[in-house]
């Protein structure tokens, strides 16, 4: 397992429920480790609970959204690891912004448009360092603004006269004003331009080159996690279907599991094969028909097995756990039936 | 052979305080029966504003769209024969339905217009035809739901079904699949590529997605601040680009295939190209 | 490539109409609106049935309330209950009746404006913004001083005419919101006729907000018609609760005591006006998911 010291976040079983009078099951059972200074990706589609899971973890959510089970425990660089949802109002309180910070999808839902953008800061540090000066707090403003690369006399200005990429640059650097451990990020790119979004991530990268801050992204874009993230979680009908680090998932031809280098569970390979190459050869393109499952619903077995190429029997009655892949790097867990059939089928080959 | 061909179109929008916005600035293309033209650009580039145009949902303010050498009507029977045969497909599968009809009025009306005199056996008949030939099965069932209780892919069907009801010729499809899940896209353009096929319609696909553009499309035009900054086949407008603007497209695309050695590098020239702007 | 059958996802949230209705009838507040209007309802059709005439005079005036007279008598010793029910009727029909005029006049003028713009837009805004601006009361009394009329008639015309405005302006804008969705754009491109798009695409959608300014035009109508008879500027011979308190007041009731004839009309519209708003709050929720309270289980944070 990985060595105890380089873990920042451990997420353990942790499931959430939207109360109603058929609750919806967002998030199922979902356990992942987020090592120091990594980016870990999270990938999934609208409705797999990817959102919900991220606004658990920074504690954010709002009845009828509640955390059912699990934990989530934050091991700071100093100092003692803090179940987060055992933190009272003012532990939380000192917790978020100064360990971990968010930048949510679309900056509209972050900055209030009828406050200046320096105003903004102020509020922010007023919050979280009542030591700092007027003084301070603008230098500090300007210098987070220059960081990001904004003019820092747009610290007068109001959100609406900058462009989207200007105000995602703004959420930044707000998430990074007390200079958090971790960044949460849901989708930070997704409304903006092919162009735009390239300059942000750079900048991302370029930052965290800088602080080494550790980084969750949140994204339907598996094409960019590829780009960006150290380790991917596929997420599909709020579970975990694979988790595997980024380098060692390449788009392969033929089915899951066999190059060592393929996805194993047949969504992310589904998944992948719906971003088509820009400069590949022109081939054949399927998507992946059906679409995702209702999360009210508790249907037995995989919640794949509808729309799964590759579904057998076992696939339609008993959920497949989370399981290491046999004959991949360490680390690599898929839940998927035919991995724990090649796993068995390697043994006897072993044993035989 | 239908030809829908754009000669110098150029809008206008007038702005409060009296400023005008050039949002398209003399446009000429062509899209011929049998072929997919894919429209790429930004946000804010015009793209969307040429699909209205072309649909007649506003007026240009200088430039001829002729259909077949003639120009549209402006109004009445022959505004409406314009439209009977060249229809749009809208971006968003949630506003493009009425929420208080079923999927069974959506495409009976356009059906009527063509036909007046259906009786109401036919007329579900026609109706589950066109529900088939998008693969929205079984028919019946799917022709008394509301929109609400469809997926949106399943909306963007019936979208497309509901173009096809009055046998047009050309289709303008505007961003028709950005709104919708990544894994059900691929199936939505395969089944526009089908039907273009099968019925030889001339398909402008308008998107901001630089990958399917390539795959779908024969031809590319580039267009940005409403301008045509590159037209050519799809193979060499991606490949080899000419013009600057294509080329800053093509490099901002995520690029799956290359290694971390390769996007750490391409990273850091992009970086010290900012930093010397700067 | 083979068709593939793309089935519907299982039981999707099918809120349609009787299921949602079901579920809203259990809303308190709804049962209560309806519970209150009905009995109105109910008695203002049959009550008159039953109750004693109550035009007759008699002497025993200024009787509380007995078994002979539930509601005690008036100064001329007419029956105060049957007075009640009487009225009843009345009301709810100006109630209903200028309500309707009202918001079909709003919808004409609100929706038409509101989607086809341009010159007839401007038109229709500067009548409904003149009428908006003109005091309603100093108009209705100066209308009557004209028309001298009291009948029902006459009273649910003048009321409606002059309370169609406000509800008007609520449509356009709604119209004007809706006009640009796509679903519009579609119609259009596809070259439906414009009165065929207001009448199919956008009057559905306006049906909840209209609904609701029905309602609040009914309670307008009520209320006016009381205050006004209560000011005496109509023909007093009608019996509508409004005529009650302008007769109670008239002949001193307050100072005699005789707390029967004028509480009870008071608390009728009072009542009515409740009823008729707790149905239109429920018809917010039923049309709003947001606004829909969770009853079940306790949300922790």
């Amino acid at each position: 397992m990985t060595d105890r010291t380089d873990v920042i976040l451990r997420v353990a079983g942790v499931s959430v429920e939207y109360a109603a009078r058929r609750p919806t099951r967002a998030v199922r059972d979902v356990s992942f480790e987020l090592r120091r200074g990594e980016v870990l990706g999270i990938a999934g589609e609208s409705g797999c609970g990817k959102s919900t899971l991220a606004y658990a973890i920074a504690r954010l959510l709002r009845p009828p959204a509640r955390l059912t089970a699990g934990s989530i425990t934050f091991y700071p660089a100093h100092g003692e690891p803090l179940d987060l949802m055992a933190l009272t109002e003012d532990q939380l309180r000192e917790f978020r912004w100064t360990r971990v910070a968010m930048v949510f999808q679309g900056a509209m839902n972050t900055l209030n448009p009828v406050t200046s953008i320096g105003r903004q800061f102020g509020d922010i540090f007023a919050a979280h360092r009542k030591d700092m000066d007027a003084a301070a707090r603008a230098r500090r403003t300007s210098e987070l603004l220059e960081m990001v690369g904004i003019d820092p006399r747009r610290a007068h200005g109001f959100p609406h006269e900058l462009s989207g990429g200007m105000r995602q640059r703004v959420g930044i650097a707000m998430a990074l004003a007390l200079e958090p451990e971790l960044v949460i990020m849901d989708e930070p790119t997704t409304a903006l331009d092919v162009v735009v979004q390239r300059e942000i991530l750079d900048e991302i990268e370029r930052l965290r080159e800088e602080f080494g801050f550790s980084v969750v992204f949140i994204t339907h874009d598996l094409s960019l996690l590829l780009e960006i993230s150290d380790r991917l979680a596929v997420m599909y009908a709020g579970q975990i279907v694979e988790y595997a680090p980024t380098e060692l998932i390449g788009a392969a031809a033929g089915g899951p599991g066999q190059s060592s280098s393929a996805p194993a569970h047949p969504y992310t390979q589904g998944l992948l094969g719906s971003f088509p190459d820009m400069r590949g050869e022109r081939r054949e393109l399927h998507g992946i028909p059906g679409s995702p499952p209702d999360l009210r619903a508790d249907a037995p077995g995989c919640p794949f097995a509808p729309r799964c190429p590759f579904a057998f029997d076992p696939c339609h009655t008993t959920p497949p756990p989370v399981l290491p892949v046999p004959g991949r790097a360490e680390g690599w867990l898929a839940a998927c039936h035919l991995v724990i059939e090649q796993a068995s089928r390697a043994r006897q080959h072993d044993h035989a | 052979m239908t030809t829908l061909e754009v000669d110098d179109l150029v809008v206008d929008f007038r702005l409060r305080g009296g400023e005008s916005l050039r949002a398209v600035n003399h446009c000429s293309f062509g899209i011929n029966q049998g072929e997919t033209l894919a429209l790429v650009g930004e946000s804010g580039s015009g793209k969307s504003t040429v699909v209205r145009a072309l649909g007649q949902l506003l007026r240009p303010t200088a430039g001829t769209v002729l259909l077949d050498g003639k120009p549209p009507g402006r109004r009445g029977r022959a505004l409406r024969a314009y439209r009977k045969r060249v229809q749009l497909i809208f971006q968003d599968p949630f506003a493009s339905l009425n929420p208080m009809h079923t999927v069974r009025h959506h495409l009976a009306r356009p059906i009527l217009m063509l036909h007046p005199g259906h009786s109401r056996a036919s007329l579900d008949e026609e109706v589950a035809a066109l529900l088939r030939s998008v693969n929205l099965t079984p028919a019946e069932e799917i022709a008394a739901k509301y929109p609400h209780e469809l997926s949106g892919g399943q909306r963007q069907r019936v979208a497309i079904a509901r173009s096809l009801a009055s046998g047009p010729d050309v289709l303008l499809a505007d961003e028709p699949v950005s709104m919708l899940d990544v894994s059900i896209r691929l199936e939505i353009l395969n089944l526009l590529d089908r039907l273009k096929r099968e019925r030889n319609l001339a398909l402008l696909y308008v998107t901001h997605d630089l990958a399917t553009a390539r795959h779908f499309s024969a031809h590319i035009m580039v267009m940005y601040r409403g301008e045509i900054v590159e037209h050519g086949p799809s193979d060499e407008v991606i490949l080899r680009p000419s013009h600057p603007y294509t080329q800053l497209l093509a490099s901002a695309a995520p690029d799956p295939a290359a290694s971390r050695a390769e996007l750490a590098q391409a990273r850091r020239a992009r970086q010290a190209a900012r930093a010397a702007v700067r | 490539m083979t068709a593939q059958t793309i089935t519907a996802p299982p039981d999707a949230d099918v809120r349609r109409g009787a299921g949602r209705l079901r579920e809203t009838f259990r809303s308190g507040r709804l049962i209560a609106g309806v519970s209150i209007t009905g009995f109105f309802v109910l008695l203002a059709i049959i009550g008159p049935f039953f109750a004693a005439n109550p035009n007759k005079l008699s002497t025993a005036t200024y009787q509380a309330p007995s078994a002979a007279h539930w509601l005690g008598t008036t100064q001329t010793g007419q029956d105060v209950f049957a007075q009640l029910v009487v009225s009843a009727r009345a009301s709810l029909e100006i109630g209903v009746g200028a309500g309707l005029i009202a918001t079909v006049i709003s919808i004409l003028i609100g929706i038409t404006g509101g989607y086809l713009g341009g010159v007839v837009d401007e038109a229709l805004s500067l009548v409904s913004n003149v009428f908006l601006v003109i005091p309603t009361f100093p108009l209705i009394i100066v209308t009557f001083a004209y028309v001298r009329q009291g009948n029902l008639t006459a009273l649910i015309l003048v009321i409606a005419l002059t309370s169609w405005a406000a509800s008007a302006r609520v449509l356009r804008a709604q119209t004007l919101s809706i006009r640009n969705r796509e679903y519009v754009l579609a119609a259009r491109a596809a070259g439906e006729r414009a009165w065929r798009i207001i009448l199919v695409e956008i009057l559905p959608n306006e049906l909840p907000i209209i609904v609701s300014q029905f309602i609040f035009a009914m309670i307008f109508a009520i209320l006016t018609q009381a205050t006004i008879a209560f000011l005496g500027v109509v023909d007093v011979s009608q019996l509508t609760w409004g005529n009650m308190l302008y007769f109670a007041w008239n002949d001193e009731a307050l100072q005699s005591g005789a707390w029967w004839w004028f509480i009870p009309p008071g608390v009728c519209i009072a009542l009515l006006g409740m009823g008729l708003a707790l149905i239109n709050f429920s018809l917010d929720e039923l049309l709003n998911p947001r606004l829909r309270i969770y009853r079940s289980g306790k949300a922790a944070s």
